[in-house]
């Protein structure tokens, strides 16, 4: 068989590569800072600028107009994680006032093949999706605070991340236009 | 993984990132990839476990220089290489016309000087894939004209 007739599935190595370039990164971030607080910020930070970028590519692709209420938010959020991540998580327990609710997700592509040792206990490792989450957000006029509340390398069932509604952002004047 | 503007993105805020924690350290002096090549390193150091586990054995040296050519880059960047040149003692030239990481950056010489931030990654990948096919090498990278981009890889032999 000549080798130019082998061919891998795409989208499980670009997942894979997704992946593995984060564990590099977040094993170089380990190495430079001595804080794994520090690491877990940073992942976030790094999920903000990401997420900043990729709203525009999001609306661009799929043409979305503006969220009518948080619930619309969440749907459009849950197919953004089809969309990126290829995985479906499940939109739950919404607070009784509904400006805070929850993804669930069974798989994370972001942790597959990721163990972590016993004293990096501590570090986020999925930081960035809330970072991600609030960046894009932030982009559409929405304040939200997001975090993990479960996470698989941790031990739970499931990885959860919570997303919290802050306020709407107003549309501020450019500079120097009175 | 559905999408792979998502890669493209992540690789932009590793270079951020790099730049960053470069200028804490050294202000002042020159540029320093060394840390960006090794992500790319351990990344394609261990993609290409898992890419060539089911594979037959490389023929030869040039065999395994075809593979990175043709499948593994058209896995990671979506396009084979456009032309390998070699003088079989060791040195290879692998050419792409149109860089994934460069393509959207500029056509022609427009930020040439910040364009090696863009490549020293996926030279990185190359030296880890090749090393974990017992292959020892130096890549570097070539840049005259953007999005094209040469990568020389220099084989050493003890």
């Amino acid at each position: 068989m000549s080798r130019s007739t082998t061919r891998f599935d795409v989208k499980k190595v670009n997942s894979e590569l997704v992946t593995l370039t984060y564990g590099a990164l977040v094993a170089q971030m380990i190495k430079d800072l001595d804080n794994v607080d520090d690491v877990s910020k940073q992942l976030e930070r790094l999920g903000y600028n990401m997420g900043i970028r990729l709203i525009e590519d999001f609306l661009a692709k799929t043409g979305t107009g503006r969220c009518l209420d948080l619930k619309d938010t969440a749907d459009k959020i849950q197919s953004a994680f089809k969309m990126y991540l290829g995985i479906q998580p499940n939109v739950t327990n919404w607070s009784p006032s509904g400006d805070e609710f929850s993804f669930m997700l069974d798989s994370n592509p972001l942790t597959e093949l990721v163990e972590l040792p016993d004293d990096l206990k501590s570090l986020k490792y999925c930081n960035l999706l809330c970072g991600a989450i609030r960046g894009a957000l932030e982009m559409v006029q929405l304040d939200v605070q997001s975090w993990i509340v479960q996470d698989q390398l941790k031990g739970d069932q499931n990885t959860e991340i919570r997303v919290k509604f802050i306020r709407r952002l107003e549309d501020a004047m450019p500079a120097g236009e009175d | 993984m559905a999408d792979e503007s998502l890669f493209d993105f992540l690789h932009n805020e590793i270079v951020t990132y790099v730049l960053e924690s470069n200028n804490k350290q050294n202000a002042g002096k020159d540029e320093d990839l060394s840390v960006l090549e090794y992500i790319g390193f351990s990344t394609g150091y261990r993609i290409i476990e898992r890419l060539t586990k089911e594979m037959p054995r490389f023929k030869d040296e040039l065999d395994t220089m075809k593979f990175v050519c043709t499948d593994f880059w058209c896995a990671l960047y979506k396009k084979q290489i456009d032309n390998l040149r070699t003088n079989h003692h060791g040195i290879y030239v692998l050419q792409d016309n149109s860089f994934r990481f460069l393509t959207r950056l500029s056509n022609g010489k427009q930020y040439l000087d910040a364009a090696p931030r863009y490549v020293a990654f996926t030279c990185g990948v190359i030296r880890g894939c090749l090393a974990n096919l017992n292959i020892m090498c130096l890549v570097t990278a070539e840049l005259q004209n953007m999005p094209s981009c040469k990568f020389h890889i220099q084989v050493q032999r003890t």
